[in-house]
């Protein structure tokens, strides 16, 4: 199988109350923030690792995981990171973070998927700056191909993905024949969610994310990584949508504390008045 | 062009409560271009569920029933929302898991513009713009969108639920398109429903929450104050991941966005992507072993405890206040 994983790098999301809008609310400040790779895009790298290998002899890839980026030449940080994990090959579109929306990143990520010719693009199912949570659905729309969103189990079967999607109130089971488009969510990396077909069904996968070992990430510097122009991929490069400007969050401020469960009793009864 | 598209969200053939926030974007947005708003209700039992909204004011109910899928898929709703959509100004849907699935696709049919969960409506003039939060919660772009048709998904929580106003609203059945490309490789298999007695989460009033501390007391210990007190269960996403809880209970920036009434936070240390889906709750408890945990931070009323006699004692002590 070959999967197609688009990343974004964000602050880092662990310090997201240290963003600031600027004084004329003109941007969002980072400063001092950590790039870090978007969670749910790790998620999908690990869940493309997991279907293109046997769980117990991980160290041999049996498909080809091709990780890309849209950003500046600093997001290659990012992309040599998931080569570190075992993606085999990274594409970096060069471009200006401002120069970005969701339906221009899918515009150009349909042109790679044309030229590369994977069977399934696995995305995180939002990126945790923007929370917008789109790509994905633009992107199978431009393609004419199935979308399952919010993935949390994914089984494979030949030429097909069975896929438990999250939604309210339950797990909607469905069954995708390739090529498809599949964003992910939280729970794709518990142990016994994602199943290649080489991979025996009583295997359990660690929780969370692998991490890369130090020979791989001396190894990841040698392998491809591709750079391609934005107007190359898409002429059109026209914003659907613009933030000019930006509001800091309306304040809570703490409360107090209670000594004990009367009085906490007492105070929402006779203070709050929601008993 | 200066009409607003509800798209109505199903369950079950009953319309979600959701779709009320919608309404109620829709009638403030309306209002704001000089026009009406009209509702379209999609999906299996879209006709009778149709019938339930003719009393909200709408210029017209359209209704389009889909035989080609049991149950929701993108690709079998996608091209009727879009076709319905074309000779609209602003199309606003559900900020939920429906929502979020159909309406980034019918905005690329539309080549439209999307603003996902919006919390407020910003009007100039007649120029509309949409707030929302990003970045956890801690900032909020103006989303501006250039293209002619705009598609946003709204906050139910930031939304009140539209009353109905009377009147009576012509009901037009609409033909559904055949399903998208691709539709015939996706393959629906079963729904696994979490069946409960309790409300939802984005519907209650009262939600009792709690993180990973409970382990596989979480709900024994919980239980019996969500039912005394009529609420919703939540938890953290630390408790969904340990099978705690199921994970459609997650409240949090990428799960479910919440703000009930009062917000009651058991053995929850407050971690930011938490305080993005409950922050916006009217009142905040905290219990917490950890005098230092950040939930204190946001919460009304805190007390420094060990959960476990805490909650059967608040039971105890709340029962007595009802008797």
């Amino acid at each position: 199988m070959k999967i197609l994983v688009p990343l974004k790098r964000v602050a880092d999301p662990d310090n997201a109350n240290k963003v600031k809008v600027s004084p004329d609310g003109s941007k969002v400040e980072t400063t001092g923030l950590e790039w870090k790779p978007n969670p749910f895009d790790e998620y999908s790298v690990e869940t493309a690792l997991r279907l293109t290998e046997d769980g117990a002899a991980n160290k041999i890839r049996l498909g080809d995981v091709i990780v890309v980026t849209l950003g500046p030449k600093e997001c290659e940080t990012t992309l040599r990171a998931m080569l570190a994990t075992g993606a085999q090959r990274a594409i970096r579109v060069e471009a200006d973070d401002a120069a970005l929306d969701g339906a221009v990143v899918a515009r150009a990520l349909k042109a790679l998927v044309d030229k590369e010719q994977p069977d399934l693009v696995l995305v995180g199912k939002q990126a945790v700056d923007g929370d917008t949570n789109q790509v994905a659905q633009i992107l199978a729309e431009l393609l004419g191909w199935p979308q399952v969103t919010s993935a949390s189990t994914i089984k494979e079967e030949p030429g097909a993905l069975l896929i438990g999607r999250e939604v309210d109130g339950g797990v909607l089971q469905v069954r995708v024949k390739l090529p498809a488009v599949v964003s992910v969510d939280l729970r794709i990396v518990a142990p016994t969610s994602v199943y290649s077909s080489k991979t025996k069904p009583d295997f359990k996968y660690n929780e969370g994310v692998r991490f890369a070992p130090l020979p791989a990430i001396m190894q990841a510097k040698k392998k491809p990584l591709d750079t391609v122009k934005l107007q190359d991929l898409t002429p059109d490069t026209s914003l659907q949508v613009q933030y000019k400007q930006f509001l800091p969050p309306k304040g809570r401020k703490a409360g107090i504390k209670v000594k004990d469960v009367a009085e906490l009793v007492d105070k929402l009864k006779n203070e709050a008045k929601v008993l | 062009m200066a009409d607003v598209l509800v798209v109505a969200e199903l369950a079950e053939g009953k319309v979600r409560k959701a779709t009320h926030s919608a309404i109620t974007f829709a009638r403030d947005a309306a209002k704001a271009l000089g026009g009406g708003y009209s509702i379209l209700v999609i999906g299996q039992g879209a006709k009778a569920a149709a019938a339930g909204l003719t009393g909200f004011g709408a210029a017209k109910i359209l209704a389009a029933e889909v035989t080609s899928s049991p149950i929701y898929l993108c690709e079998h709703f996608a091209p009727t929302v879009a076709a319905a959509a074309a000779d609209f100004a602003v199309v606003v849907g559900t900020a939920t898991a429906y929502g979020k699935d159909l309406l980034p696709r019918v905005a690329a049919k539309l080549n439209a513009g999307y603003a996902a969960d919006i919390s407020s409506l910003n009007v100039q003039g007649s120029a509309l713009s949409y707030v929302r939060p990003m970045f956890a919660g801690n900032a909020y772009g103006i989303a501006q969108i250039t293209t002619p048709i705009h598609v946003v998904s709204v906050r139910q929580s930031e939304f009140a639920p539209a009353e109905p106003t009377g009147g009576s609203s012509p009901v037009v059945l609409l033909d559904t398109l055949p399903p998208s490309a691709g539709a015939e490789r996706i393959e629906f298999l079963k729904l696994e429903q979490i069946k409960s007695e309790r409300p939802e989460l984005t519907d209650a009033s009262v939600i009792v929450s709690g993180g990973r501390a409970l382990k596989e007391k979480f709900n024994d210990v919980l239980g019996p104050l969500a039912d005394l007190l009529g609420a919703a269960v939540g938890a953290t996403r630390a408790a969904c991941d340990a099978g705690f809880a199921a994970g459609d209970l997650q409240v949090g920036q990428t799960g479910k966005i919440v703000a009930p009434k009062l917000y009651f936070a058991f053995g929850i240390s407050g971690a930011i992507q938490h305080l993005a889906g409950m922050k916006g709750s009217k009142v905040i408890v905290a219990v917490n072993k950890d005098a230092e945990a950040p939930i204190f931070q946001v919460a009304d009323y805190g007390l420094v405890a060990d959960l476990f006699p805490v909650v059967p004692e608040l039971v105890a002590r709340i029962k007595a206040l009802k008797e």
